[in-house]
Order: structure tokens, then C-alpha cells, then sequence
């Protein structure tokens, strides 16, 4: 970005604390105000980076700037790399927009495709020579950087294929958590999250005590998979889980700012209010988290404490970033009106009666939406209550149990007197046939 | 009294009637007498029947009453052929007359061997249903013949009178008159039930002349019984079919669905008609009593139910299911859709209580969510054309006691109140008394019957031969060894 010569004032350089990385890092990247988008790619690297990047570029609508820079950044990682399919994507998802520099540079494609035959060429006899030597080690080396080449072409389903091919060559600890962390990167950026599932549980079943930022990482795969299955309740507590040491280094994946951000929504959306003290508010480790995005905490304090208006004022402004996040963004809607719901009936518990045209008030819609809303609620036995709609009041309605009871025993009275009989029936006419029968044969 | 072989030696002669007169005189008056003039009037029945002198006018010297026996065996011989339609009405009063002064224990004596046929109730079966629905829907319906799945003939012991009777009732038909027949049947049936437990085989017929002849209290009557001891099959299914549609133009819903559950959920290997039309009914009468509507039948039900009967009737479960949607104007499509096949069916008026029930489960389920609403909000909400018809819903639930509720005129706004029932009265006591004392005895039945059933040679017997299917080990032998195969 070209800085205005004529607004900086005196030729005096501004520095602002720190500098460069850490203001990015001062500033929440994650908040209501349009998505920062270099300070966003910052917090990842690897190939997930482009495919965020693409991500964010294809559901932005309208917004061409964003669109354009999210693809001018996506063209230069990806330049960075060795994915000539992606490259010829992301050039012609630019379409010249960019200028001359950001083209289909044919000359790249070609002498990155011919290295790329010549590394498979010398990995394969490398591999095969290891195999004729039996050296186990060597073949699961050589097995793995087969792995680390297609993942870098981008050719993922072989990458997976010979990153689990490892497996037979394994000897350590330490070389079964390699290859799940392979497995598992590939299973994310694949979309299969079963997989994902499957090989966290493999690395977890090691008897020798993980290293705290390997069982991190693992914890978030772990959660991701859960989110994607839309298990929110589970997705929740792993993610609340991890452990602050994470830190960046699972950026390839996750980066921490996501950590609380879908635990603290998925919390929000499937836990109970004591849970949520318990593992949320009270939780020293997630609180570091949460630091990072301080809307997403400021919006589960404003829950817990019942500030329904000022929580889904938050949560309106985090949507549309919300919505360009790769693995959220199918689940915003959902967690949304999951939260919502929570906050109605948490408002409507402690009262006896309630003014409907006050709570509308609180969050922020009509009378009569509110009505519809409450009557769902009360459909699906989640309120307890009933609508006075003559003067817009909602009271609480605690059914009488002992009348309840009653009236439950004669109805119950009453069935076992109509099966049975119908029973006895059925036994009686099941005789007959078999006298019948009986009586035909002899 | 005269033993049988004298008798025998003086039948052969022109003066045979004449003698077997004397001997019912003479014969009527103890129980072994009576046994004695059973086997008489049995040998004597071939000769009785090709005597061609034997006429009406011979019943006059019998007494009803007193000799109901032998004037059962004379009135048998004299109508079972076919005769012209006047000598048909004398025949039918003099059977009424029979009927209703005839002593019970005579009559329950006569026992021959009779053919059951089956397939001369079906086409009386769908008459039966024309003229309930027309009750209610009020058009002239078509007829239709479905016939009976099993060609069914079976020889059993029946009661003379029995037959007599069925062919009372179809002379009944015949003249076009069911109510001439009403009372009489409805007295047969308490003369020829030996308990009030057990169903006899004229307790369809009965039912039917009731529903031709739109008599529904008096078959009503007969349905309060419980039955619990069948010996047909066929009778059993056409009571419950029949007492159903009884039931249901008595506004009786949840006895309709008790009956015609009972059909459809009868042993049975293979869909017969009166199953499926009575499975059409009850899905129409769920709807109008509970309000829900489950495709699945009952678990009790047979294979044969649970498979068939659901794929020849898609527009009744259909409606069924677009019920459970609770959306009137899509229901209302539906049955215009099919109304051909509701009223082929002769169905056409209950399809209608049915819809309009929609109306009240909608209006219940509001209850359920609201203290107070307005009568144009119900109107809305239920998908009434205005307050006005709301209202008039409304006030007919409060009245049949489906819902409690106020309404405010002035306001236009309805209050709904909470069960009164306190269930603290001295009444209620008693009901729940009953009802407990009602449970006890059941239960006591059951075990009676399982019991019993225990002891059966025959039920031991094929437990016995599949012993090997279930092998309980020996730490379960509870059939004694020597009825395994």
C-alpha cells in the first residue's frame, strides 16, 4: 500500500510501539470492523492460508477491493509455493484485475511441473532402493516425503495415501504422532473429518505422556472434527481444553484467535449456564484465549450476566466476518439462533410474569415476532409458560402436579383396560385357529 | 314317554306330522324329555322335509312358548325354501312372534350341521356402509363388491335357530324393511347367548338390520357387552366393523376406534375386505378422536395387516398424514383430490368430520401456548374465514367439554382456563375406585387364562415340537418331555 507523501507530515518516520508484527497482533483481528485482510492471513501459513484466502475472496459478495486483495495475496503465497493448479485458478479468478504483475506466468508453471517430475522421479527410486534394503526407517522417510511432496503439489488424496503408508514403518512414539499429524493435516484440508476423528484417537492412545503442544494441537483437530459434525456441546469442550501453550504453532491449521472463537460460541450455543461459569468463565487458560478476541468475551460475560441487548449486538457485528471463516461459516446461523433461544429462555426463567413489549425491547424486535418466537419456544416444552395476548404479558405456568398425576393414572387406568381386553381378544381368536386347525386335521 | 325306537315305527305313515305334533306336545316338558324329542325331531327331519302337506297352518296347534323346540325344527323346515314375497311377510311376522315368546332353554338345545358361506355377507357389508354414510353425508351412494380374501367354507356345529334366523333377516332384506327386524334379532341374541361374554353369530346380523334400518341405540345396546370369547372369526370381525359404524353415527369415537382396532389388529394371514374397510375408518376416526395420526400400525397387528393394508389405502393415509401438517387448506385440497375414492368407499361424510376436527385440534394446541387471545388472532391462526366462525368453534368445544375457556364479547378475546377438576370430590373417588376394581378383575382374567392355557394339550403339544427352535437349555424345561416330538 502506497503511503501519501504529503500526509505524513514532518519526514519523521512513525513508529508505534512496537512495530510492525506485534501491532497486528495488539489490534484484535477478529472483531466487528471489516476483516483486516493481510492481518488476517498473517495468523496462518501453509496451504491453508491460500485456501482461507480463496475462501474469502469467493464469499465476499460484493466487495471488490476485498475480493482483490484476498486474491493478490492468495497469487503471491501460492507463487511461493509448488500447486501450479492453484495457481492457474487463482490467475483466472483474477482476470487481469490486478495489473500485469499478477498474470498467468506460464514460464513458472512449466519449470515448477518439470522440477516436480524430476523430485518424483529421484523420491521414487530413492524409495525403492530403500525398499530393496529392508531398512525400515529409510522406507518410512521415504514414504513421508512422497507425503510431503503431493501435499505441496496439492495432489492431497496421494499425499494421504502415503502419508498412512507410514504407518507399517513405525517404530517409535514419536514416529505414529508424526504420521497422525500428517494424516490429520491432510484429512482437514480434504474436507473428511472422520478421518480426522480417527487419527486424534490414534495419536491419543499412546501410553508415553504427549508433549503439551502435540496434545494441544491434537485437541483442536479434534474439536474441528466435532464442529464440522455439528456436535457443538463436544466441539466446546475441546476447544476450552487446549492448552495456552499452543500458541501460533499450530498455524498450518488453527490459529488461536479461531480457538476462542469457536469455543466460545459453541459454548455459548450448547452449554448450561453452570457449565458455562465452570469452563468458560472461570477457565484461567481459555481466558488467555479470549484475550485475543475480546468481543467474543465480552459477549459471553454480557450473556452470563443477562445484558441480552449488548450480547446480540456483538453477535451481530461478528457475523459477517464470522461468515468468512472457512470452517465456520456453516455453522453461524445455527450457533446464532441456538444462542438466541438460550437468551429467551434464560430471560423468561426467574420471573413469574413477564412484559413482552420490554423484552422485545431487549432483543431487539417486535411484540408480535417476540409472540412467535415464544410460542416455538413453548411448543418444544422449553418455556414453561403461556401468553396473555390480550395485554402482552407472558406467564409462567407451572403445571399442577398433583392434578397432573390424576389425571395420568385414569388415562393409564383406562389403556391397560382397552389392551388388555383387546389382548385376551387376540388370544381367544389365536385359539380358535388353532382349534380350528386342529379340529380340521384330525 | 315314548322311547324313540316306537316312534320310529309309526313314522313312515301319512299320520307322521301329525304324530311328531303329539310328541312335541307331549315331550316339552322336562329336560330329559326335551333331550328325548331333540333326537326325534333329528331323525324325523328328512321326512319333514319332503312332506309336502306341512304348512304353515300346522304351527297354530304348536305353543311357542311351551314347545319352542319342536316349533323351532317345523318353522325351519317350513322357510327354508324360496317363497313369494306376501308369503314371505307371513313368514317373517310368524318368526317375530317366535322369537320374542320362545323359551331360551329350548332353543339352545337345536344344534345341526350348517354351511357358513362367506360370500353372501360382502356385498351386505358395503350396503350396510351406504346407508351409515349417507346418514352423514347425505347423497345416494354407489355400491360396490369386494370380495372376501379366503374363500372361507366351513362346516360347524350351529345353532338351528341361528340359521333360522339368518334367514329371517335375509327375507327382512328382501321385503325392504330392516326395522321389522330390529327387535326381533335383538332378543334372539339375548336368547342365544349363553354368557355375555361370548359373541354369538347373530350378533352381526343384528347389527347390520340396525345400521339399514339407522336403529343406532338399540345396536348400541349390544355393543356395551365385552366380549372377550369368539368361535368365528368372520362373526367377530363383522361385529367390530359393524359396531364400529354403530358407533361412530352415535358420535361414540372412542368406542368406534376400541371396535375397529380390534379388527385390525386380529390374527389374520391374509388382508381380507372387512380388515381393510374397517382400517379406512379407523384411520378417520383417530383423526377425529386424538388428533394424530401414525402410519405404522400397532405392533400387535399381523404381518399381513402391517404389510397390505396401508398400500390399498394411499388416500386415507394420506389424509392422514397431511393431517398431522395441521394445515386446513392443504388437507382440503387433499380430499377433493380423492373424494371419488372416499366416496366409492362410502366414506365421504366421516372424511368430512375429519377435517373439520382439524379446526379443534388446532384450536387445542392453542390452549396449550396462550392465556388469552383474540378471536380474530384464533381465526388467523387456525386458518377460520372470521372471528365469527372462531367463535362458533369455540363455544361448540367449551360446550362438548374439549376445552375451558370464557369468551368475552365485548373484547372479542377468549380466555382459556385450566381444568376445573380438582379430582377432590366424593365422584371422582368413586371413579377411580371403579376403575381400580376394574383393573384388579382384568387382571385376575388374565392370569385365569394364561393358566389355562398352560394346561392346553394343544398349545403343550406345539411348544413341544418347537422345542429346538428355542432352546432354552435345561435350566428352562417348562413343557414336560413327553410332548416333544
Amino acid at each position: 500500500m502506497e503511503r501519501d507523501e504529503e500526509s505524513s507530515g514532518p519526514m519523521m518516520e512513525v513508529c508505534t510501539n512496537g512495530g510492525g508484527e506485534e501491532t497486528s497482533n495488539r489490534r484484535p483481528i477478529i472483531s466487528g470492523e471489516p476483516l483486516d485482510i493481510e492481518a488476517y492471513a498473517t495468523l496462518y501459513k501453509g496451504r491453508t492460508k491460500i485456501m482461507r484466502l480463496l475462501f474469502i475472496a469467493s464469499h465476499c459478495g460484493g466487495n471488490q477491493t476485498m475480493q482483490l486483495e484476498a486474491l493478490r495475496m492468495a497469487y503471491d503465497e501460492i507463487k511461493k509455493g509448488e500447486n501450479t493448479q492453484l495457481f492457474r485458478d487463482v490467475v483466472n479468478r483474477i482476470n487481469g484485475r490486478l495489473g500485469d504483475k499478477y498474470n498467468m506466468d506460464s514460464a513458472w508453471c512449466e519449470s515448477v511441473d518439470r522440477r516436480a517430475e524430476q523430485k518424483k522421479g529421484r523420491l521414487e527410486n530413492e524409495l525403492s532402493s530403500y525398499r530393496t534394503n529392508l531398512i525400515k526407517e529409510s522406507i518410512r522417510m521415504g514414504h513421508n516425503d512422497f507425503g510431503d511432496f503431493y501435499y505441496a503439489c496439492g495432489l492431497l488424496n496421494e499425499a494421504f495415501k502415503n502419508y498412512v503408508r507410514t504407518r507399517d514403518y513405525c517404530t517409535t512414539a514419536k514416529h505414529i504422532i508424526h504420521m497422525c499429524m500428517n494424516a490429520i493435516l491432510v484429512s482437514i484440508e480434504m474436507g473428511q473429518f472422520t478421518h480426522v476423528s480417527s487419527y486424534v484417537n490414534k495419536a491419543e492412545q499412546n501410553h508415553e505422556t504427549l508433549d503439551p503442544i502435540v496434545a494441544a494441537k491434537l485437541r483442536c483437530a479434534s474439536g474441528l472434527a466435532h464442529l464440522e459434525l455439528k456436535k457443538y456441546k463436544l466441539a466446546a469442550r475441546k476447544f476450552l481444553d487446549v492448552s495456552p501453550e499452543l500458541g501460533n504453532s499450530y498455524n498450518e491449521v488453527i490459529a488461536p484467535q479461531d480457538v476462542a472463537t469457536y469455543g466460545g460460541l459453541c459454548a455459548l450455543a450448547s452449554f448450561d449456564r453452570s457449565e458455562l461459569k465452570a469452563k468458560v468463565i472461570d477457565n484461567i487458560n481459555f481466558r488467555d484465549f479470549l484475550e485475543l478476541v475480546p468481543e467474543v468475551r465480552e459477549l459471553i460475560n454480557d450473556f452470563y450476566s443477562s445484558r441480552y441487548a449488548s450480547c446480540l449486538e456483538y453477535l451481530g457485528s461478528l457475523r459477517a466476518n464470522l461468515l468468512l471463516d472457512i470452517h465456520l461459516h456453516d455453522h453461524v446461523d445455527t450457533l446464532y439462533d441456538q444462542i438466541r433461544k438460550k437468551a429467551l429462555i434464560q430471560y423468561t426463567l426467574p420471573f413469574v410474569s413477564v412484559d413482552l413489549s420490554r423484552m422485545a425491547d431487549a432483543f431487539k424486535t417486535s411484540v408480535s415476532g417476540l409472540e412467535k418466537e415464544l410460542e416455538a419456544l413453548i411448543t418444544d416444552n422449553q418455556i414453561q409458560a403461556r401468553i396473555d395476548s390480550h395485554n402482552k404479558i407472558l406467564y409462567a405456568r407451572h403445571a399442577d402436579q398433583r392434578n397432573a398425576t390424576f389425571q395420568k393414572v385414569l388415562q393409564m387406568g383406562n389403556e391397560f383396560d382397552r389392551d388388555v381386553r383387546s389382548m385376551m381378544l387376540r388370544a381367544n381368536l389365536l385359539k380358535h385357529e388353532y382349534h380350528a386347525r386342529a379340529g380340521r386335521n384330525h | 314317554g315314548l322311547c324313540s325306537s316306537e316312534i320310529s315305527k309309526t313314522i313312515g305313515g301319512m299320520s307322521s306330522t301329525e304324530n311328531l305334533i303329539t310328541s312335541i306336545q307331549g315331550l316339552s316338558a322336562s329336560s330329559g324329555d326335551l333331550s328325548a324329542l331333540h333326537r326325534i325331531l333329528k331323525g324325523a327331519e328328512e321326512t319333514l322335509r319332503a312332506d309336502s302337506d306341512l304348512e304353515l297352518s300346522t304351527l297354530e296347534e304348536l305353543d311357542a312358548s311351551k314347545h319352542s323346540l319342536g316349533y323351532l325344527y317345523l318353522l325351519d323346515v317350513l322357510t327354508c325354501g324360496p317363497m313369494s314375497n306376501e308369503k314371505a311377510l307371513d313368514v317373517v311376522l310368524l318368526i317375530s312372534r317366535f322369537i320374542s315368546s320362545c323359551d331360551a332353554e329350548q332353543i339352545r338345545i337345536a344344534s345341526d350341521k350348517s354351511t357358513a358361506s362367506a360370500k353372501r355377507t360382502t356385498t351386505v357389508l358395503i350396503d350396510a356402509a351406504a346407508a351409515a354414510d349417507a346418514e352423514t353425508c347425505g347423497n345416494q351412494t354407489n355400491r360396490t363388491i369386494i370380495s372376501w380374501g379366503d374363500d372361507d367354507e366351513c362346516y360347524c356345529f350351529g345353532l338351528v335357530v341361528v340359521s333360522l334366523c339368518k334367514r329371517f333377516k335375509d327375507r327382512v332384506l328382501e321385503l325392504e324393511d330392516p326395522l321389522r327386524g330390529v327387535a326381533p334379532l335383538l332378543s334372539a341374541v339375548r336368547k342365544v347367548q349363553v354368557s355375555s361374554k361370548r359373541l354369538t353369530a347373530l350378533h352381526p346380523d343384528c347389527l347390520q338390520l340396525c345400521l339399514l334400518a339407522k336403529c343406532y341405540k338399540a345396536g348400541f345396546s349390544i355393543l356395551s357387552d365385552d366380549i372377550l370369547e369368539v368361535d368365528q372369526p368372520r362373526d367377530f370381525y363383522l361385529y367390530c366393523y359393524y359396531g364400529g359404524m354403530i358407533c361412530i353415527g352415535q358420535k361414540k369415537f372412542q368406542k368406534a376406534l376400541e371396535l375397529l382396532y380390534n379388527v385390525v389388529t386380529a390374527p389374520m394371514h391374509s388382508v381380507n375386505a372387512i380388515a381393510l374397510e374397517a382400517y379406512k375408518k379407523y384411520i378417520l376416526v383417530t383423526l377425529i378422536h386424538s388428533g394424530q395420526f401414525s402410519v405404522s400400525l400397532p405392533k400387535c397387528a399381523s404381518t399381513a395387516a402391517q404389510r397390505h393394508l396401508k398400500t390399498w389405502s394411499l388416500p386415507y393415509t394420506e389424509v392422514g398424514n397431511c393431517y398431522n401438517e395441521g394445515k386446513i387448506s392443504e388437507l382440503q385440497a387433499v380430499v377433493v383430490a380423492h373424494s371419488s375414492d372416499f366416496e366409492k368407499d362410502n366414506n365421504l361424510g366421516l372424511v368430512k368430520q375429519a377435517v373439520s376436527s382439524l379446526y379443534k385440534r388446532n384450536i387445542l394446541r392453542l390452549t396449550q401456548k396462550y392465556l388469552t387471545l383474540s378471536l380474530q388472532d384464533i381465526a388467523n391462526m387456525v386458518q377460520l374465514a372470521n372471528a365469527k366462525e372462531a367463535e362458533m368453534h369455540v363455544l361448540q368445544m367449551i360446550q362438548d367439554g374439549q376445552i375451558h375457556a370464557l369468551i368475552n364479547q365485548k373484547d372479542g378475546m377468549v380466555r382459556f382456563l385450566e381444568d376445573p377438576e380438582q379430582y377432590k370430590t366424593s365422584e371422582m373417588i368413586e371413579v377411580m375406585d371403579s376403575v381400580i376394581q376394574r383393573t384388579i378383575g382384568l387382571s385376575k382374567n388374565l392370569i385365569a387364562m394364561d393358566e389355562s392355557l398352560s394346561c392346553d394339550p394343544l398349545y403343550l403339544g406345539k411348544v413341544g415340537r418347537e422345542r429346538q427352535r428355542y432352546d432354552f437349555g435345561e435350566d428352562f424345561d417348562t413343557v414336560p418331555q413327553k410332548f416333544s416330538m
